[in-house]
């Protein structure tokens, strides 16, 4: 592209970080998500250590359901690491069947989320109802948004955006690893999210 | 790409599937634990001490933290001290919300009751 102005270290490391520029600015940009997924968490902790009693999520959340969406998002991290494996190993086959599964494993996430909400609203359960449900409604809610900004990013990068592969497919092969990292970090959080909600006893 | 290169790869995908397999258990575990009905201390120590194993396995491994340069150990060393004050004044603002009196929120018991007795004043000025 003649007259565009080319961002430097997209393929190749930058002699003073030893990294290419994008990837460290998704692990800044994760840093600025952990201090908002704390600040929740923090949350949780002072509103439950505060209050006389607190509710037994495993009651009245559905626990089965919950613990296979925790299995569909491990199995999408897996799917998304081996998308990046794959064009390390030169099969852009195999990165498209990966990253496929990686987006349907975030839809097959966010459907049985879906018929969560449907299920609590249907019972009377609002983010009004409770404190606890204020918290839930907007932990979950957050982490569903941060599913869906994933799922976007990674169709593109499926789709429209994989046809960097054949100009430049170092840069390419990076932009999975970053978009894998965010990917990864949101199952993380999902990981905490998972027993602080449904499992954690109530007093 | 040469084959050394190509060889390493696949031993990080044997790595990945090992991953995925503790991370199932890991899930598993978790949820069966809490059918034991330990306590509530017990109860949460042992939730969150699986959910933070399994959290490292993905930091770890999934995000090549086990192996990755330093300036990345050192935004998440600073994230780490950011987010531990953070929390550490959020938890603190407990003992003035429990109305203790106690801690460095607190508010003089003296105090709240002029002030009670101010608003009250202005509410009813006759």
């Amino acid at each position: 592209m003649s007259g565009a102005i080319e961002i430097p270290y997209n393929s190749t490391e930058r002699p003073d970080t030893g990294l290419y520029n994008a990837k460290l600015g998704v692990w800044l940009f994760l840093a600025s998500e952990v201090m908002l997924f704390g600040a929740l968490f923090s949350t949780y902790v002072l509103l439950r250590t505060g209050s006389e009693t607190w509710e037994h999520g495993a009651e009245f959340l559905n626990v089965p359901l919950a613990t296979i969406n925790t299995l569909v998002l491990i199995i999408s991290s897996v799917t998304m690491v081996m998308s990046w494996a794959s064009l390390k190993m030169g099969s852009l086959g195999k990165y498209k069947l990966y990253m496929g599964s990686t987006i349907l494993c975030g839809a097959i996430f966010l459907v049985i989320k879906g018929f969560e909400y449907a299920h609590k609203f249907e019972t009377g359960l609002f983010p009004s109802t409770s404190t606890f449900m204020a918290l839930y409604f907007t932990m979950t809610g957050l982490h569903g948004l941060h599913v869906i900004g994933g799922m976007i990013v990674n169709s593109y990068l499926w789709g429209p955006g994989r046809k960097m592969w054949k100009t430049d497919p170092q840069r390419f092969t990076n932009r999975i690893e970053v978009a894998g990292l965010y990917w990864h970090f949101v199952d993380l959080v999902w990981i905490f999210l998972f027993p602080t909600l449904y499992l954690l006893p109530g007093k | 790409m040469s084959d050394t290169h190509h060889e390493d790869i696949q031993s990080h995908v044997k790595t990945y599937i090992m991953v995925f397999a503790a991370l199932a258990v890991g899930t598993i575990v978790t949820v069966l634990a809490s059918n034991l009905h330990l306590g509530i201390i017990l109860g949460i120590i042992v939730a969150l001490l699986i959910a933070t194993v399994k959290s490292s396995l993905v930091a770890g491994f999934f995000m090549h933290l086990v192996a990755e340069r330093k300036v990345i150990y050192w935004v998440l060393a600073l994230t780490a001290t950011f987010v531990v004050a953070m929390a550490a004044l959020i938890m603190l603002s407990h003992e003035d919300q429990q109305g203790k009196q106690q801690g460095i929120f607190a508010v003089p018991a003296a105090r709240v009751q002029v002030q009670h007795e101010e608003k009250s004043t202005n509410a009813h000025p006759e």
